[in-house]
């Protein structure tokens, strides 16, 4: 039987997982060698290299732009995708397939693509500034999160509840706020968590995006790693994915246990 | 509500990605048939060139590589998880979301870490005699289908233990008490039963690796490019916009037509099980 005492899947899945986590336990244990490149079993022990995070610019600045980017990003797609979700969801709009193929178009375009088109025509032909080329960049790959998740919560609200407020005399904005919004919360929170990570971790958007002085986190490490192997990269690995726990565990307080397991996340 | 508003609500999308990624990417097209001496002679040119080839190759080589792969260790991963209680089953699929959400730089920077000429496992190799000088690991095409495998298979798991969830084990047990084997349970129920599972994980699988550039980029190295990292080669270190350009479209058009052959044979395969 293919249960869970069978040894070969058992088997599989214990090596499976440990190659999973151990590539990542490597790094942190990097990060706390006293050699000047990164070597492994360490020697000695220091935490110098976390200090010298802060020492790099790159890194400081990087990380501030890329969660400002990413914060603002999520918020903006969470703006325009809902009015549209709800337009569409609870409208009889005739070009309803033409609309929903157009909003997660984006998905079906390479994000290194993305980036090189939004170079070529936002940066090199409109002369806009990186910053808000970077954001729109990033907009466009979150919105077609917001446009699934939130389409499908709005798709299992009963349209009825809303009906009801409008015949006892609310106003159909007011109806919006007080009555469809707090029902599809959960996932405007899931598509938010998601834009967030999704946003704060792209790379092949901002990589055509970002220069001299306009840092992203995820490149700047990629730039750093051009030139440097020393264990300051493994450090700031280590801060990443303390980060990525902490968010884990924001989005297991605010969804639950299970949303952490069956959202989908790519 | 009015008709007008209505529309109000669907123009700010509408008009963003329009605007901002349907216009872009017609302003990259444009060049790319207007600049050669006919529509498609850049294209042809591009196609008949053996370099290009052999980069448009290696990059539908390693994306077809890491998908066999990955589903033929999500899928015995993905049995086995959901074979686990309740509890042991998210401890695992929190194990298991983790790596998805950290950064790609991350996880590729393991990797350099491991596979390096000093790295850990050519020093490993090394300490139990099995070699007598280190490997080269590290910028070969098999580096990024390991970093590629690395960063997709937590997707492939995923996708394939929410459809492993739903088997019936009952129906397991009832062919093994009428005396079938394993493989041929794995075989005949759970196989038939998980492919609709197995094809979107293929899908998102195939079409992240396809088009992904941090992998390549660092596993790789400037000797294995594939043709994300071409684009940005052309683009950005030798100024060739309209080379860039027409990469980008070849890249756009295959990723399309894998994508659609892949949903085309989805569909066939729901429509076995409706008739079922």
């Amino acid at each position: 039987m293919l249960d869970r005492h069978n040894h070969v899947l058992q088997l599989i899945g214990v090596i499976v997982l440990a190659l999973l986590i151990l590539p990542l336990g490597i790094v942190v244990v990097t990060s706390f060698g006293t050699e000047p490149t990164i070597s492994f079993p360490i020697k000695g022990f220091t935490l110098a290299w976390y200090a010298n995070i802060w020492t790099q610019p790159a890194f400081v600045d990087g990380f501030q732009s890329s969660l400002t980017i990413a914060l603002l990003a999520s918020l903006l797609a969470l703006l325009i995708g809902v009015p549209a979700v709800y337009a569409l969801t609870r409208f009889d709009i005739p070009q309803k397939a033409w609309f929903q193929t157009l909003f997660l178009s984006p998905t079906l375009i390479p994000e290194i693509v993305i980036g090189f088109a939004l170079y070529q025509t936002l940066v090199i032909a409109w002369r806009l500034p990186l910053w808000p080329s970077l954001l729109i960049g990033h907009l466009l790959l979150c919105l077609p999160y917001v446009i699934r998740l939130v389409t499908s919560s709005m798709l299992h609200l009963d349209p009825h509840i809303e009906e009801a407020a409008w015949t006892l005399g609310t106003s159909r904005p007011r109806a919006f706020f007080t009555i469809v919004l707090p029902n599809i919360r959960t996932s405007i929170v899931a598509a938010f968590m998601l834009c967030f990570i999704n946003s704060f971790n792209n790379i092949p958007i901002s990589l055509f995006l970002n220069g001299p002085s306009q840092n992203m986190l995820p490149t700047a490490i990629l730039n750093y790693l051009q030139n440097n192997y020393d264990p300051t990269v493994s450090a700031l690995s280590v801060v990443l994915m303390l980060f990525t726990a902490v968010l884990m565990l924001l989005m297991e307080k605010l969804l639950g246990v299970g949303a952490l397991t069956t959202t989908e996340t790519n | 509500m009015q008709k007008a508003n209505r529309f109000l609500l669907l123009i700010p999308a509408a008009l963003g990605i329009i605007v901002f990624a349907l216009f872009p990417l017609i302003q990259i097209a444009i060049p790319t048939v207007t600049s050669g001496a006919n529509p498609i002679a850049l294209y042809t040119q591009f196609l008949q060139s053996n370099y290009d080839l052999q980069v448009i190759f290696r990059t539908l080589t390693i994306a077809t590589v890491t998908t066999v792969i990955t589903v033929l260790l999500g899928l015995p991963t993905a049995l086995w998880i959901s074979r686990q209680s309740v509890s042991w089953r998210q401890f695992l699929s929190v194990i298991i979301l983790f790596p998805i959400l950290t950064n790609a730089v991350v996880r590729n920077f393991a990797w350099i870490i491991i596979l390096g000429k000093n790295g850990v496992l050519n020093n490993m190799l090394q300490a139990l005699h099995l070699i007598s000088a280190p490997l080269t690991l590290l910028y070969t095409n098999t580096a990024i289908v390991i970093g590629s495998v690395y960063l997709f298979l937590p997707i492939m798991i995923t996708t394939l233990v929410d459809s492993a969830n739903g088997l019936n084990p009952e129906i397991e047990e009832a062919a093994a008490v009428l005396g079938a084997r394993p493989f041929t349970i794995l075989r005949e129920i759970i196989l038939p039963q998980m492919a609709p599972a197995i094809l979107t994980g293929a899908i998102l699988v195939f079409s992240g690796a396809m088009t992904a550039y941090t992998t390549p980029q660092l596993l790789g190295g400037n000797r294995h490019l594939v043709m994300s990292t071409l684009i940005y080669q052309q683009a950005m270190t030798l100024g060739n916009w309209t080379n860039a350009s027409v990469v980008a479209m070849v890249l756009i058009v295959l990723s399309l037509i894998v994508l659609g052959l892949l949903r085309w044979y989805t569909g066939r395969l729901d429509r076995r099980v409706d008739h079922a």
